[in-house]
């Protein structure tokens, strides 16, 4: 069937247009002189030397880091329980699991949106410490505010990486660890947990890499004042039209989320078993 | 060993779960309210959904939101579709590549994906608005489309086409009486991940888009700077056309299974 080889083709076209060349467009700017267009040739570094010589700069990208740190961190500590609890659940996991994705299919920014009444000063949670004497709280415009996002908008994604590989698993290796006298303790963690490593580690990635270059839940959530890096490169090319600066930005950006991949895959490698 | 009714990991999961449902159900709630407040409920009224049927900034961008989802999802169907099969008999170096190029809109973050395109448009000198709007939403859902159907074209054997060729059919019939009908479950949910990517997206259309041409996502976003009631009114519209999509798109293959069961047995009996 050679006759539709050719078929490809077209496809191959389209994607050098609209995938290969705008990211050489990224990294070609990000090298370019502000204010010039990057075939005028003028190479410089004078992008990154802006961003490592400012303290703002630098306080936003940690910002940003500890809040995406922040978010998979939590998103592990509810997700891993919640995810074990589906693979546990027999008969009743595919419901349980369609029940965890139909949110996700909704619309980020409504479901964003939607926390805005339930954490403001006089909204729901607040009424509901207030049952348990607490508060009210500041709540908007605060980490808070935007990590909970954060954890909404992503924790499905934790979730659903997690239940696959604890679904992978054959049951057999529990009933063998069992055999050879481990307690429930020590069967989760010497066999259940170093198996769903995998399943971690991309949970980890689909969660890390998008919390880092959100722009609209700090914006939403944290309100004008609250700036990550998603922000700065927003206000590059949308407000102030420094293509080269913002291109920087997010080249830094995307190098860093590329070395934290990296970094998890190598637990991944040396801990995990391949299932 | 004593099992415990509830361990702790049901609880997190329950617990989980309201987490999820509580703002979308808090949004359809007070899209009914009758004051402005995003807090208290004041009582019964459709006040939100008459403003947003009035504006004709609103309609106009759940209208473009539908034009642009429907449009790229039947563009990048048939171009997913047809480029998956032209693969399966391209060398391995030209699978490879193009399947590395692809992941780069699934790997990278959408604000990278977004700003590469803003760029290339305004280089091509190609002006902000409906025409970049399709084009950049074609390219970011094709990729998804293609890994949706490429499974499904794995399982298939090799010479189902040769065989179709041998009893007379020509290429093309070959192509859409025996390949497309086997490939149509992973086709299906190709188009539906396409829809509600397109549908959904904000941060790539938001990037893309100008002159006026706006979808309801970038609608929402430039209503939030201020509280705004009526955006809980297009947030339930949104919720109710997504849910449909979703149980339309799982009605359709169980009509057509029952449809199916039915004529065998027609032909059995």
């Amino acid at each position: 069937m050679k006759q539709f080889r050719s078929m490809a083709y077209p496809y191959v076209a389209w994607i050098s247009v609209l995938i290969v060349i705008p990211m050489l467009l990224i990294i070609a700017y990000a090298f370019t002189v502000e204010g010039t267009a990057f075939f005028q040739g003028q190479f410089t570094l004078a992008n990154f030397a802006r961003f490592f010589s400012d303290a703002v700069f630098i306080q936003v990208l940690l910002r940003s880091l500890r809040v995406a740190i922040l978010t998979t961190i939590v998103c592990l500590l509810l997700g891993y329980p919640a995810a074990y609890a589906i693979a546990r659940a027999g008969k009743r996991s595919t419901f349980l699991i369609l029940v965890i994705t139909l949110p996700t299919w909704i619309n980020m920014l409504v479901r964003t949106y939607a926390w805005v009444g339930i954490l403001q000063d006089d909204g729901l949670l607040n009424h509901l410490l207030g049952l348990f004497g607490i508060g009210p709280l500041q709540m908007m415009y605060t980490d808070f505010a935007v990590v909970l996002g954060m954890v909404y908008n992503f924790l499905p994604f934790m979730i659903l990486e997690i239940h696959t590989s604890l679904s992978k698993m054959d049951p057999s290796f529990l009933e063998a660890a069992s055999d050879l006298g481990a307690n429930r303790t020590q069967a989760f963690l010497r066999v259940t947990l170093p198996m769903s490593v995998p399943g971690i580690v991309s949970g980890i990635t689909l969660v890390f890499l998008p919390a880092v270059s959100s722009f609209f839940i700090p914006k939403l959530l944290g309100g004008g004042q609250y700036v990550l890096i998603g922000n700065v490169i927003e206000s590059q090319f949308l407000t102030s039209g420094n293509w080269s600066f913002g291109s920087a930005l997010s080249l830094i950006m995307a190098i860093i989320i590329m070395l934290s991949m990296f970094l998890t895959r190598r637990l991944d490698r040396n801990r995990g078993i391949d299932v | 060993m004593k099992k415990k009714k509830f361990p702790l990991t049901r609880v997190i999961l329950a617990a989980v779960i309201a987490f999820f449902y509580l703002p979308i159900v808090y949004t359809v709630v007070f899209s009914f309210n009758s004051s402005r407040s995003l807090t208290h409920f004041s009582g019964f009224s459709l006040r939100w959904y008459e403003k947003m049927f009035s504006s004709s900034t609103t309609m106009n961008a759940i209208w473009m939101t539908f034009v642009v989802a429907i449009l790229a999802t039947i563009l990048s169907t048939i171009i997913g579709t047809i480029t998956v099969i032209g693969l399966s008999k391209c060398s391995r170096p030209l699978r490879s590549a193009v399947g590395m190029i692809n992941d780069l809109p699934i790997m990278n973050p959408d604000i990278v994906t977004a700003i590469g395109l803003l760029m290339f448009f305004a280089t091509m000198e190609i002006s902000k608005g409906f025409v970049t709007l399709l084009l950049a939403h074609v390219a970011f859902c094709t990729p998804y489309v293609m890994l949706s159907i490429t499974p499904r074209l794995r399982t298939l054997d090799p010479n189902l086409a040769d065989a179709a060729l041998d009893l007379g059919a020509n290429p093309w019939q070959a192509l859409w009486h025996a390949i497309i009908p086997q490939l149509m479950p992973g086709i299906v949910s190709g188009a539906l991940i396409a829809f509600t990517m397109s549908f959904d997206d904000f941060v790539i259309s938001y990037f893309v888009t100008g002159n006026g041409v706006q979808n309801i996502s970038i609608l929402v976003y430039t209503m939030s700077k201020r509280i705004n009631p009526s955006i809980n009114a297009i947030s339930t519209l949104v919720i109710v056309i997504i849910t449909a999509v979703l149980i339309l798109f799982n009605l359709i293959p169980m009509i057509r299974d029952r449809a199916m069961a039915r004529r065998k047995k027609e032909e059995t009996a």
